[in-house]
C-alpha cells in the first residue's frame, strides 16, 4: 500500500474559490453568481477582483439558475455557488428545463454537500444531489476529493461545453493530490494498485479509502483504490478493468446508497460483469446535527466501515 | 390563396435577411395569417393552446415585423440583436407561426407541430435546434429570470440591444417571477422589457377567481419597475406602448408592459372565456374560425 504524504489539510470549497479566481484571470467569459453565500463558497476573491462579473442574487436560488441559463446566451460561462441542497433539490425544475434540457453551459457549483456540513442538521445535509443530477440527460457530475483536485476540476469545467454539477464540501481534509494535476473529466485516477479487492471511492471518502487501505494492508489484504471523481460520465473502462482483475468491489461515498456512485457501479457490473459488490453509503436515512466526524461515524462512512465492507465482500468472492 | 415570398418561406429557400418594418395594414394581414396558422396547427393534432396564442398574436407580430431588430439566419448568442423569450411556452403555436413567417424556418414545417420527430415541440425547446428558440419554456415562471440574465450578458458584452420577455398573467402566481421581479430593478437591468399577457384567464377559471393577482401596476411599481399599460389586441395602442417601452430603456430601471388581451382574439366563439386555453377546434369549428380570419395576400402552410 502506497503512502500519500501531505503537508496540510484544507477544505474542498476553498479549492473551488481559488480555482474560480484563477478562471477570473484567464477567462473573461467566466461570470459568478451566488445566492447570499459568497463567503461560504469562498467566492470573495473573485468578487473583489472581478466585481463586474460577480452577481449577488440574494436568497433566490430559482432566479439564480434562470439568470445563469440566460447569461450563457451571449457567450458567458456562469458558475453558480450555493449549498448543494439549494443547488439541486430546491431548483430541480429550473435546472431541468432552463439548463439541462436547454443545453446551457452553466456550472452548478455546490458546497456543503453531505453530512460533513455538520451542526446545521438534515435540512441542509443533502445526500440525494448526485442522484438527482446524474439522472438529468447529458449532465456531467463531478465530486473531487481534496483541495487541489477541486481547484483543478473548477478550472477544467470552464473548458467543457455543457452543464456540469460540481460537488464539494465544508470540512478540512488532507490535501494529498498533486498541486499541478491536470483534471480530466470522466477519467478515473488509480491511487493504489492491488490484487484482492477494488475500492471505488469519490469525494471525501477517497481519503477514508486510503486509511482503510493501510489497515487492510496490515491484515495482508492487497487493495486497489481508484478515485472516481467523475460520477457521470462514469469511467466504465477503468472500473471494469479493475473489477475483472480483483473479482470483487466496494464503493464508498458520502451520499445515499440510492442514486449515488455505488448505484452507478452496480448498474455497470450487472450489465457487464456481475461480481460481488458492497456499498459504503448512507442507507435510506436523513442526517442530523453533530460534528462532521461524529456524523461520518454514526452514518457508517469511516475507514473502519470500508474495512468491514471489504471483509464482507471478500467473504462473498468466488474462491 | 397565393404565397407571398416576402412573408413566407418555401422549404428550399435560404433564410431571408431581416425585413423592413411593416405598416399597420400589413401587420393586420400578417396577424390574420398567423391566426389561421394557429387554429390549423392545433386542429391538425387535436391538441395545443389556441386561446392565449390568438390573444398574443398581435404582440408577436408587432415585435417580429416592426419593433425588434433581429436576424432570421439565427445565431444562438444573438449579439447585436433584440431578443424575445416566451416564458408561457404553451402558446408555442403563435411563436412558431411568427418565426416561420419571419423567415426563421420553412412555413411548411408548421405542419409538423406536436408530431413525432418534429422540431416544433409542444412547448418550445432548443433540443431539436429550431431556429429562433433560445431556451426551453413551458414549466412556468422561469422566463423572466432567463431574460434578465441575457440582458445582463448583453450589458457585459457592450451590446446595446434589448431583451423582451412575455409571461402569462396566471404565470405570475409562480414565486420565481417575484424573485426575478425583485432582482432586475435592484441590478438596474434597463435593457429589459417584460410583458404580461393580462387576459384574466387561466386553466381552472379567471385569474380573479383563482390567483387574486390584484393591482399588478402597484405591485410592479412597488418592486421598482416602470409600468406601462396597453390594449394588446389593437396595433394602434400596442405599437406606441412598445415604442414608449423602448424609449424608457437605458434609464436605470426595467420596463413592464401590462398588456390587456382577450384570450381567443379574432375567433368570436373562442373569446371571453378560459374554455379555449388548451382545447383544439373540431372540423366544423375550424371552418368557422377560418371564415373569420380571411387574408388577401398571404397563404396557408
Amino acid at each position: 500500500m502506497k503512502d500519500f504524504p501531505y503537508t496540510e489539510s484544507k477544505d474542498t470549497r476553498s479549492g473551488f474559490g481559488v480555482g474560480l479566481h484563477e478562471l477570473g484571470k484567464t477567462n473573461p467569459n467566466v461570470v459568478a453568481l451566488t445566492a447570499d453565500l459568497t463567503g461560504s463558497l469562498k467566492m470573495d476573491a473573485f468578487k473583489k477582483d472581478f466585481p463586474e462579473r460577480f452577481f449577488q442574487v440574494g436568497i433566490a436560488e430559482a432566479n439564480m439558475m434562470g439568470l445563469a441559463a440566460g447569461m450563457t446566451i451571449g457567450g458567458k460561462i456562469p458558475f453558480t455557488g450555493t449549498f448543494a441542497n439549494f443547488s439541486t433539490g430546491r431548483v430541480y425544475d429550473q435546472i431541468r428545463q432552463s439548463i439541462a434540457y436547454s443545453g446551457k453551459n452553466v456550472k452548478i457549483c455546490a458546497s456543503h454537500a453531505g453530512v460533513t456540513l455538520g451542526e446545521d442538521g438534515a435540512t441542509h445535509q443533502i445526500l440525494e444531489d448526485v442522484g438527482m443530477m446524474k439522472m438529468l440527460p447529458h449532465m456531467c457530475v463531478i465530486n473531487p476529493c481534496d483541495f487541489n483536485q477541486t481547484k483543478a476540476a473548477t478550472i477544467a469545467i470552464a473548458d467543457y461545453e455543457g452543464p456540469v454539477y460540481l460537488r464539494f464540501g465544508r470540512p478540512v481534509v488532507p490535501n494529498f493530490t498533486p498541486a499541478d494535476q491536470k483534471f480530466e473529466i470522466g477519467k478515473a485516477v488509480m491511487l493504489n494498485e492491488g490484487a484482492d479487492v477494488s475500492i471505488f471511492a469519490t469525494g471525501h471518502l477517497v481519503w477514508k479509502a486510503i486509511l482503510a487501505g493501510h489497515i487492510l494492508a496490515e491484515k495482508g489484504i492487497d487493495v486497489e483504490i481508484i478515485n472516481i471523481h467523475t460520477i457521470k460520465p462514469l469511467d466504465a473502462q477503468a472500473i471494469l478493468t479493475s473489477a475483472r482483475k480483483t473479482r470483487c468491489v466496494v464503493t464508498a461515498e458520502e451520499h445515499q446508497m440510492n442514486g449515488g456512485l455505488g448505484d452507478s457501479v452496480a448498474q455497470l457490473l450487472a450489465r457487464e460483469e456481475p461480481l460481488p459488490l458492497e456499498m459504503v453509503a448512507v442507507n435510506d436515512s436523513f442526517g442530523e446535527s453533530g460534528t462532521p466526524d461524529q456524523l461520518m461515524e454514526k452514518y457508517g462512512l469511516m475507514e473502519n466501515d470500508i474495512v468491514k465492507a471489504v471483509e464482507k465482500v471478500l467473504a462473498r468472492k468466488a474462491k | 390563396m397565393s404565397q407571398d415570398a416576402s412573408l413566407s418561406q418555401h422549404s428550399t429557400s435560404a433564410p431571408s435577411a431581416p425585413q423592413a418594418p411593416k405598416s399597420i395594414a400589413e401587420l393586420k394581414q400578417i396577424a390574420a395569417q398567423v391566426r389561421r396558422d394557429i387554429v390549423r396547427m392545433v386542429h391538425a393534432v387535436n391538441s395545443g393552446h389556441p386561446g392565449g396564442s390568438l390573444g398574443c398574436t398581435d404582440l408577436l407580430v408587432a415585435l417580429y415585423f416592426r419593433i425588434m431588430k433581429h436576424d432570421p439566419s439565427f445565431q444562438m448568442d444573438g449579439k447585436g440583436e433584440d431578443l424575445f423569450f416566451l416564458s408561457n411556452g404553451h402558446i408555442s403555436p403563435v411563436l412558431y407561426s411568427v418565426l416561420a413567417r419571419a423567415g426563421y424556418f420553412p412555413v411548411s414545417e408548421l405542419s409538423t407541430f406536436r408530431k413525432l420527430n418534429s422540431r416544433l415541440q409542444g412547448h418550445p425547446a432548443t433540443h431539436e435546434h429550431l431556429p429562433g428558440i433560445r431556451i426551453a419554456s413551458g414549466s412556468l415562471g422561469q422566463g423572466l429570470s432567463v431574460a434578465t440574465g441575457t440582458a445582463q450578458a448583453k450589458k457585459l458584452n457592450g451590446d446595446d440591444r434589448r431583451v423582451y420577455v412575455l409571461m402569462g398573467d396566471g404565470e405570475l402566481e409562480e414565486g420565481q417571477v417575484w424573485e426575478a421581479a425583485m432582482y432586475a430593478p435592484h441590478h438596474k437591468v434597463d435593457n429589459l422589457i417584460a410583458i404580461v399577457d393580462r387576459n384574466g384567464q387561466q386553466i381552472d377559471g379567471s385569474t380573479d377567481e383563482i390567483g387574486g393577482l390584484g393591482n399588478l401596476r402597484a405591485k410592479f411599481e412597488a418592486f421598482g419597475w416602470r409600468v406601462l399599460e396597453a390594449d394588446g389586441n389593437q396595433f394602434e395602442t400596442l405599437l406606441p406602448a412598445l415604442e414608449e417601452a423602448n424609449s424608457l430603456c437605458g434609464q436605470g430601471v426595467p420596463v413592464m408592459l401590462l398588456m390587456d388581451t382577450q384570450m381567443g382574439y379574432g375567433v368570436d366563439f373562442m373569446m371571453g372565456s378560459h374554455k379555449w386555453h388548451g382545447v383544439a377546434p373540431n372540423d366544423e369549428q375550424l371552418e368557422k374560425a377560418l371564415q373569420q380570419l380571411m387574408v388577401e395576400t398571404y397563404g396557408d402552410y
